[in-house]
């Protein structure tokens, strides 16, 4: 009925949430060195958190404009006022009951999904800093 | 089967980033999340209705397969336009305002 409206409106706080972040970040972010697997070293940038919040905004921002094209192909949502059919034929509720199962799961599960690649990158992160300790020791040696 | 289209659209459009990344100038990286956050959000979709229709949601009306697969081919062209339009505006390459505005 209208169950991306709920992962929409989590769109518009995380991006909200990203620009303050953003403006609030060092410049000048966190380097260190890595070995590719060619064996030369290269020296890269630690990714921003805003960067990582990112991720988040463009797979609930492109979640929801998606699925906004399933509904209006449904003709769940029209291009007039009151923009939602439910409204427009007193299912109110059950559109209101649909969007706190279905679309609060729908934010949960993008957002679970986000945090498993935040603490995967971070952990991929850890490891690179700890080799990045010892390409420097193998280039004093 | 718009949930299978979205999964084969998020593999492929995930393959082709891996394949041509870093220096890759196409910009495919926000067509992958946005399959990828459809994907997850039509799966929640599918376990509402698995929940709801039991065993007979692996059974659908070939017609209703039919017209899902026409939604979900309408999704992918509505997803590359929305990527196309962005590919434009950025212009990583430079293409489009070379055309525009060209050396005299």
């Amino acid at each position: 009925m209208a169950c991306f409206l709920v992962p929409a409106t989590e769109a518009v706080v995380t991006t909200v949430a990203t620009k303050i972040i953003r403006s609030n970040e060092h410049d000048k972010a966190e380097t260190f060195n890595i070995k590719l697997p060619d064996g030369s070293i290269e020296e890269v940038a630690k990714t921003p958190f805003s960067t990582k919040l990112g991720w988040l905004n463009k797979m609930l921002w492109g979640g929801s404009a998606l699925l906004a094209f399933e509904h209006l192909w449904h003709g769940e949502v029209v291009p007039f006022f009151p923009f939602l059919t439910a409204v427009e034929s007193g299912e109110t509720s059950e559109m209101l009951a649909e969007m706190g199962s279905t679309g609060v799961m729908m934010a949960v599960l993008v957002t679970a999904t986000w945090l498993v690649m935040l603490a995967v990158s971070s952990a991929m992160e850890k490891k690179a800093i700890h080799n990045s300790a010892l390409v420097k020791e193998e280039v004093k040696a | 089967m718009t949930l299978l289209t979205s999964v084969f659209a998020a593999i492929i459009c995930t393959v082709i980033w891996y394949k041509n990344a870093p220096n890759s100038k196409l910009n495919i990286a926000p067509l992958c999340w946005m399959f990828w956050g459809a994907s997850l959000m039509w799966f929640v979709d599918a376990i509402f209705e698995y929940a709801e229709l039991g065993a007979e949601y692996f059974a659908p009306a070939p017609m209703d397969m039919l017209n899902d697969l026409y939604l979900g081919l309408s999704v992918v062209a509505f997803a590359l336009i929305i990527w196309l339009i962005m590919l434009l505006v950025k212009d990583p390459k430079g293409v489009v305002k070379a055309a525009l505005f060209k050396v005299k």
